[in-house]
């Protein structure tokens, strides 16, 4: 049942992959890309990733989408038909993939319980995390805790980006009072 | 047929190349932004997609389930989609001072304004 479920969500994903990629009015590509997001989230909690699934609602379905309006608002919305043809991006794009599946195909079956990925810290974590940290949600316990500083690190990334933004869009207003 | 399990990773990688193609074959700045977070949210489901367990259930402990999908692979993710918006905003950020010094977003512009410096 959840299989049929991830499928039919996977067959939407591409369609509005599809979507987003023949559009040319921006506007309606940004929309395409929060209906992907917003998909990306329900295939998330189907595959048990519910703070996953609501994170990816609230940033890549929210911000995500307020910040590529806010730009296609500055920039224009009306993409030039490209001059090129699709021949050589078309090749390069099925070469690549078909060196992934090839890399795929030593991968562990999709929900094979002995998969490597199962043995190594997972255990420790979804056993232990009740007594060393003392909260039922093991993601939060390892996002706050086991990992503190990995989340350090993504708060160090997010500071640096803003004051890049801020760098980027602060001097063009103060040349343009100038001016 | 035991490849079929692997039907997952390559439902991935088609979503993955489509957005690898939007950064490839279209000129508009923003549009390549669209199509590289198109191709970060699929790496998100390959990662997801890795932690699931058959039969297992959120990673939230409580009595009456004994099977979880992996916690790791979910911790990491939401890092990653955090710092994807971050890099988003500041490429957008760079977009628009782009607009502002060459008076456009598409690519051949802007590489035709190079070429005449």
């Amino acid at each position: 049942m959840i299989e049929v479920v991830t499928v039919i969500l996977f067959g939407m994903l591409a369609v509005t992959a599809i979507a987003a990629i023949r559009l040319h009015d921006l506007f309606a590509v940004v929309m395409m890309f929060s209906i992907y997001s917003l998909l990306a989230a329900a295939v998330f909690v189907a595959m048990d990733a519910v703070d996953v699934a609501f994170t990816e609602a609230a940033v890549g379905v929210g911000i995500s989408t307020v910040l590529m309006l806010a730009t296609i608002g500055l920039v224009g919305r009306h993409e030039k038909r490209p001059t090129h043809r699709p021949g050589l991006p078309l090749a390069v794009v099925t070469l690549t993939g078909m060196v992934l599946v090839y890399g795929t195909l030593d991968m562990p079956r999709f929900g094979d319980p002995l998969a490597p990925i199962h043995q190594h810290v997972a255990p420790h974590y979804l056993q232990d995390s009740p007594v060393e940290i003392g909260i039922p949600n093991v993601v939060t316990g390892v996002l706050a805790s086991y990992r503190g500083y990995d989340t350090l690190g993504e708060l160090t990334v997010i500071f640096t980006a803003g004051i890049g933004v801020l760098a980027l869009l602060g001097i063009r207003r103060r040349k343009r009072d100038e001016s | 047929m035991d490849l079929l399990g692997l039907y997952n990773y390559w439902i991935v990688i088609l979503l993955m190349m489509m957005g690898f193609y939007v950064v490839i074959a279209s000129g508009h700045l923003v549009k390549k932004l669209i199509g590289l977070n198109l191709f970060q949210a699929s790496v998100f489901i390959l990662y997801i997609s890795m932690g699931t367990v058959d039969g297992g259930a959120a990673p939230i402990l409580r009595s009456g389930v004994g099977v979880f999908s992996n916690p790791l692979p979910h911790v990491l993710i939401l890092t990653a989609i955090v710092v994807g918006v971050a890099t988003t905003a500041l490429g957008l950020a760079l977009v628009v001072r782009i607009k502002e010094a060459y008076g456009s977003v598409e690519e051949e512009d802007i590489h035709r304004q190079d070429d005449s410096l």
